[in-house]
Parts: structure tokens; C-alpha cells; sequence
């Protein structure tokens, strides 16, 4: 167990800065997970953390010891690979015990070792199969357990999970969360899922364009996101937006450009809110209801557009001008399209974003 | 013609209907060959005599007593089968005045061909590796440059070679010619080598720097044992390219330590009493014997290692 410290991170590859002036704190114990879309340099702060690549500034720091130029093998790290990169030519033993070979553990220590990481994941009868000889899951698993068995403080997951199929892609996220709490190691965890990251993270890293914009609970980034990035990026179905004019009167209001007025009372401003400035409010699909009775409840006035199944339940659309809002409803709720209806949302548990840059107000 | 032609058209049109081909049985009975096989066959059957007469009259010449040969019947079949020839030409054929036939060749040509294969293929594997997995400053200007060594003519390096050896002092000796073959393998191996590496995930490698193994133990332990295929073309590449090997052989390695190719040329060559023909033809068999034997025995790891690409863990 070891805490991690990132801090002003710099890296580029030639003339492409991919990472710049990043700092990150992980607590002993933690899992964090990095969420982003592709490219946005979650497997380069992975590698950087790990001793992979060169940076060109700041520093990483690993259960309290400055490791920004030791080798992997030196930094108490432990790294599961999206393709698994398990040795081909080695069993499933061999490629858990290489690592221990190579730094001259004892037999019986390797054994010992071993045997304990194999029970823990249950790969005892893989042990002497090849890699070509496992399934997709059962590799992953014994590519978690090489990670395992060097008895590392920190664990590196780039992307683990991504080449499994959808079921064992469930299973294995709750054979990781458990393994966390078995363990207690410090997890650094790296997706574009965001299931995976709100179910499995302490806290969740949304990074975009190489910048961590929102470091926070999972709740915390679903409730309250920091900016229009995360907000859109994080909840699924996603946000909606919808984009007017603020006008403060004693309750302010948002005006959309064909004239509906959204009434925000209740709304915690983090500043005075200014009439006359751009915004977007955000709501997501589960907070508008048809019911009006919830207590400060305002009106979205909508016209049904569209229904779209979605098993467990609906996504009904409508729009607002031509901005277009979804709600969830219950999938036997039937609804006229075409018709004009108010539905209702809280103005407290919703988003509000300044248009220009994004941040929330 | 025409009949036949339409008949074949039924054919390829599948499950065509029976009474067609059968309303046509009058004409030569189509069998399994269509004729576009036919002409196929033919061609390849040509071209098999074509490549397989030189090799057909060489063994029954090696096999013919020098009395039978001077009548003359260049396609006969021995009338007398006998292997005096190949034993000459194995130990007794002359090379100027040393006349103990081919076999201090053959020894030479191992002398040479073991070494030569063994050392380029271990450091042109190493440049592979190296050049797709180290990305090191100028790695990309080395590689350039090796490729670059693959397209300049021989006779372009070799007196400049000459002159380095003499100065080193290794010049016309055993060393001396394993170096050349060495040198003048790089770039076709480092290439192999590397498109194979390139095409192998970098996370392996990764994973090899997380579990501690630097440069030669990622390469001795992962990278290798998963070279096999690969090594299999390089070694048929370098086996049968410097066993083959003569303009090298008469220059680099001194006149103790010809290969076999340089020998046969002598025997064949020598111009003191009469011309053996069956002698030559003996020693030209058993010098092509090994490449021969390597693409027997590996035709069919060579076509798997080629397609080796695409094997993955
Ligand atoms: N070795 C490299 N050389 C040059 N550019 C690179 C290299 N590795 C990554 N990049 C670039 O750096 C950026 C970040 O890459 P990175 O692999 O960290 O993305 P990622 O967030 O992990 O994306 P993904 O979810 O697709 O894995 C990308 O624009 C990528 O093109
Ligand atoms: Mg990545």
C-alpha cells in the first residue's frame, strides 16, 4: 500500500504536448479511476506513473519516495495491459512468476506467492496452460494475478476490462472491486467506461484533452459536474442542455431564444447570477418528471417528439424551439407525439454552465 | 470447340442441369478436366521438364563410366550404373595439384556456413529488436541507413573491405569471411527481424520492463522464444545465401579455407587431361545437395514462418 503523488506532470510526444502541468494526489488505499475519451492522455498518466516513458517535467512520487527516474521494476508497481501482453511462449505460472525469476526471489517464496495470488483469483487449473490455451476472461484474469504476485503498493490498470465481452465484463468489475477491498491497495485505474468508473472508483479523474477537469466521487461527478465537459461526458443517457439567457429578477429565470421562459429558483448560484449572460442549464433524464408535485418543482414546457424503448425503461423526447430534451418514463407509460405538455424538474439538483467557457455557475 | 466450350460453361454454372452435359456425351466424354486444366497442367508439366531435363541428364552422367559418356547419348540411361564418379569427385577430383576431390570444401563451406548463419542472425534479431522496441535518438537514421546497405552493389565495398581486413591483419582468413557474411546479411535480417518485432504489441514489452528484465533478458526470454518462426526463414535465407555464396568465398577466405562453391569451380575447370564430365557433374550434385535438402525438409516451416505475421499469444 503507498500513496501516489503526481505533481506538475509534463509530457510530450515531439512537438505533441499531451499532458501538461498535471498534479494528482491518490490516498493510501484508494481507488481512482481516470475517465476520458479516447486520446485524451488517461494511458500516458498511466505510463508516466508507471516508469514507461520519458516525461519532460515535474515529478512522480510513490509511497512517499520520489520515483521520477527509477525504473519500473523499482517503483513498487504493479500494471495490468489492455491486449493482457501475457508472454506467449510461458504458462500461465511462468508469466506470474517471470517477474520474481528476473529479480531472484526464492523458489519457495515464488511458490508461496504464487499459490496464494492463484486461490485468490481462482486460476489454480489454469496455471500450466498457455496463454492461447485460455479464454479472454481467464487471460485477464492471470494478467491481474502477474500483477498481483509482485506484492506491489500500487496496481495500474490500463484499461483491463475493454476486450471482454459485456457479461464477463460485469463480473470481473465486481471481482476487482472485491479484490480492492480484500486487498487494500492503492488502485489506479484507467477507462472510457463510465459504468466502470462510477461503480468501482473512491474517486473518478475525468480528464479531457489532457487536462484533469473534475476530480471527485463518483456522486460528486454525477451530481455536481464541474463544467459542461464532464457534465455531458459523465451519466448515460446524457445531459441535456439547454441553452438561453439568464434574466435576474428576484427569481432568475432563463429565457430561451424562441421566448420559454425556465424558471431557476432554488438554484444554488455559486455567484450573483447576471442578466444577460449566456448559459446552459443542464438536466439530466431522470430528474424531469410529469409529476408537478415535488416540492420546488419548475415547468419545461415540451412537445413530444419521439419514444425510444430502452427495455428497463423509455426515453421520451421533446423539444424546447429546437433544442431537444429527453426524459426517462416508465416503459409502459404511452404518450401522444405531437403533443404539447409541461413536465417538471428541481432547479436545486440541476446544472447550470456559463456558455463561453463552460464552467459551472 | 465449341461444344466443349459450352460444356465447360454448364459446369461452372454448378448444379446445371443433368440432360445438358449428357445431350453433349456425344462428344469426347468431359471429364474431371476442364480445359483450361489441361492447359494448366500442361504448362506446368513444360515447365517441370523444362527445369528437370539439366537435372535429370546431370545424374545419369554422374552416373556413367567415361566410355559410355564419349558415345555421345546425352539422354540415355546408365548402360552400366556405377558411383566411381561421385567418389571422386568427393575425395580424389584435382584442384590444380591438390587432389583430394570436394570434401575439404564441404568442410570449409560448414567451416564458414555454421558461424556465418548463427552470428548474423543473432545480431541482425538483436537490431530488430532493438530498432522496434528501444527507440533510441537516430534509430530511425541506422535503420535507414541498413536498408540503404542492402541496395549498394558488392563490387562497390569489396576493394575498400579488402584493404580494412589487411590492416586489421584478418585478411583471406576463416574470421575474415564469417565477418563479410555477417556484414552483408544485416540488412535483409534486421529487416526480417524487425517488421517482426514491429508487428508484435508494444504493451509485451511493457510488461517485460514492469517484471524487471532489461534489454537482453526481454529479448533472451520473451522475445525470442517467440521468434521461431521467423528465425526458421532467416536461417533458409542464410543457409542456402552463403552456402551458395562464390565471389565472396574466393576473396575473403584464402585459398585454405574455399568454400565449396570455389572448389567445384576448380575441379570443373581444371584443364589437365580429359574432362571428366561425370566427375563434374557428381561434384555440381553434391554441392547443391544441402540448399537442395534445407527447402525439402523446410518448404513448408518457411511458408509458415512468412505468414508468421499474423500469429498473436
Ligand atoms: N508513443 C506515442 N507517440 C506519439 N504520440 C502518442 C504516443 N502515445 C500516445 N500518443 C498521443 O498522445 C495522446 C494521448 O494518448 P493516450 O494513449 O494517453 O490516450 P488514451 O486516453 O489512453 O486513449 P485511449 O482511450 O484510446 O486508450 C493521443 O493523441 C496519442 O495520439
Ligand atoms: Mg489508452
Amino acid at each position: 500500500m503507498a500513496s501516489v503523488s503526481i505533481r506538475k506532470l509534463g509530457v510530450s510526444f515531439g512537438s505533441l504536448s499531451v499532458l501538461r502541468d498535471l498534479d494528482l494526489e491518490v490516498a493510501e488505499g484508494e481507488f481512482v479511476v481516470l475517465l476520458g475519451p479516447s486520446g485524451c492522455g488517461k494511458s500516458t498518466l498511466l505510463n508516466a506513473v508507471a516508469g514507461l516513458l520519458d516525461i519532460d517535467d515535474g515529478q512522480v512520487w510513490i509511497g512517499g519516495k520520489n520515483v521520477t527516474w527509477e525504473e519500473p521494476k523499482d517503483r513498487g508497481i504493479g500494471m495490468v495491459f489492455q491486449s493482457y501482453a501475457l508472454y506467449p511462449r510461458m504458462t500461465a505460472e511462468g508469466n506470474l512468476t517471470f517477474g520474481l525469476r528476473v529479480a531472484g526471489v526464492a523458489k519457495d517464496e515464488i511458490a508461496k506467492r504464487v499459490a496464494r495470488t492463484a486461490e485468490l483469483l481462482q486460476i489454480e487449473p489454469l496455471l500450466k496452460r498457455r496463454p492461447a490455451e485460455l479464454s479472454g476472461g481467464q487471460r485477464q484474469r492471470v494478467a491481474i494475478g502477474r500483477a498481483l504476485v509482485r506484492e506491489a503498493g500500487v496496481f495500474l490498470f490500463d484499461e483491463p476490462l475493454s476486450n471482454l465481452d459485456a457479461k464477463l465484463r460485469t463480473e470481473l468489475r465486481v471481482e476487482l472491486k472485491k479484490l480492492h477491498m480484500t486487498l487494500g491497495s492503492t488502485m489506479i485505474y484507467v477507462t472510457h467506461d463510465q459504468i466502470e468508473a462510477l461503480t468501482l472508483a473512491d474517486r473518478v479523474a475525468v480528464m479531457h484533452r489532457g487536462v484533469i477537469q473534475q476530480l471527485a466521487s463518483p456522486k460528486e461527478i454525477y451530481q455536481r459536474p464541474v463544467n459542461r465537459f464532464v457534465a455531458g461526458f459523465v451519466g448515460s443517457p446524457a445531459m441535456n442542455f439547454v441553452s438561453g439567457e439568464l434574466v435576474a429578477n428576484s427569481d432568475p429565470v432563463l429565457r430561451t431564444a424562441d421566448g420559454t421562459e425556465i424558471r431557476l429558483a432554488g438554484y444554488p448560484f455559486n455567484e450573483r447570477p447576471q442578466s444577460g449572460r449566456k448559459v446552459d442549464l443542464g438536466v439530466r433524464p431522470e430528474q424531469i418528471h410529469f409529476d408537478s408535485t415535488a416540492p420546488g418543482a419548475t415547468a419545461l414546457p415540451l412537445a413530444l417528439t419521439l419514444v425510444e424503448p430502452m427495455g428497463a425503461d423509455s426515453l421520451l423526447w421533446g423539444s424546447i424551439g429546437d433544442q431537444s430534451v429527453s426524459l426517462r418514463i416508465g416503459p409502459d407509460e404511452t404518450h401522444k407525439i405531437g403533443e404539447k405538455v409541461n413536465v417538471h424538474f428541481q432547479p436545486a439538483a440541476a446544472s447550470i454552465f456559463d456558455a463561453e467557457t463552460g464552467e459551472r455557475l | 470447340m465449341s461444344t466443349v466450350v459450352s460444356s465447360a460453361d454448364t459446369r461452372r454454372a454448378g448444379a446445371g442441369p443433368r440432360e445438358d452435359a449428357r445431350a453433349q456425351a456425344a462428344g469426347p466424354k468431359p471429364a474431371r478436366l476442364s480445359p483450361g486444366r489441361v492447359g494448366i497442367y500442361a504448362f506446368l508439366i513444360v515447365s517441370a521438364l523444362f527445369f528437370l531435363i539439366p537435372l535429370y541428364i546431370m545424374v545419369v552422367t554422374s552416373l556413367k563410366g567415361m566410355p559410355e559418356i564419349r558415345l555421345g547419348h546425352l539422354f540415355n540411361l546408365p548402360s552400366e550404373v556405377t558411383f566411381k564418379p561421385w567418389s571422386d569427385a568427393w575425395l580424389h577430383a584435382c584442384t590444380g595439384r591438390d587432389c583430394f576431390g570436394l570434401s575439404p570444401g564441404f568442410m570449409n563451406s560448414v567451416k564458414i556456413t555454421i558461424p556465418s548463419v548463427i552470428l548474423s542472425i543473432l545480431i541482425g534479431s538483436i537490431n530488430g529488436y532493438a530498432l522496434s522496441f528501444w527507440r533510441y535518438k537516430g534509430a530511425n537514421l541506422l535503420f535507414g541507413i541498413l536498408l540503404f546497405g542492402a541496395f549498394v552493389p558488392y563490387q562497390v565495398v569489396i576493394y575498400p573491405l579488402i584493404i580494412g581486413f589487411r590492416i586489421m591483419g584478418i585478411y583471406s582468413t576463416l574470421t575474415c569471411i564469417i565477418i563479410v557474411h555477417t556484414i552483408f546479411g544485416m540488412p535483409i535480417l534486421t529487416l526480417l527481424y524487425r517488421n517482426f518485432y514491429a508487428g508484435l504489441p508494444i504493451e509485451l514489452f511493457k510488461a517485460a520492463r514492469v517484471d524487471g528484465a532489461g534489454f537482453w533478458k526481454t529479448f533472451f526470454y520473451v522475445m525470442v522464444p517467440m521468434s521461431v518462426p521467423i528465425t526458421i526463414v532467416a536461417v533458409i535465407i542464410q543457409v542456402t545465401g552463403i552456402w551458395n555464396d562464390f565471389l565472396f568465398g574466393i576473396i575473403f577466405s584464402g585459398r585454405p579455407n574455399w568454400p565449396m562453391t570455389v572448389q567445384l569451380n576448380n575441379i570443373v575447370n581444371t584443364t589437365t587431361g580429359v574432362r571428366e564430365y561425370n566427375v563434374n557433374m557428381a561434384a555440381t550434385i553434391l554441392t547443391a545437395a544441402v540448399p537442395l535438402a534445407i527447402y525439402f525438409i523446410s518448404g513448408r516451416w518457411f511458408v509458415r514462418g512468412i505468414a508468421a505475421g499474423a500469429v498473436k499469444g
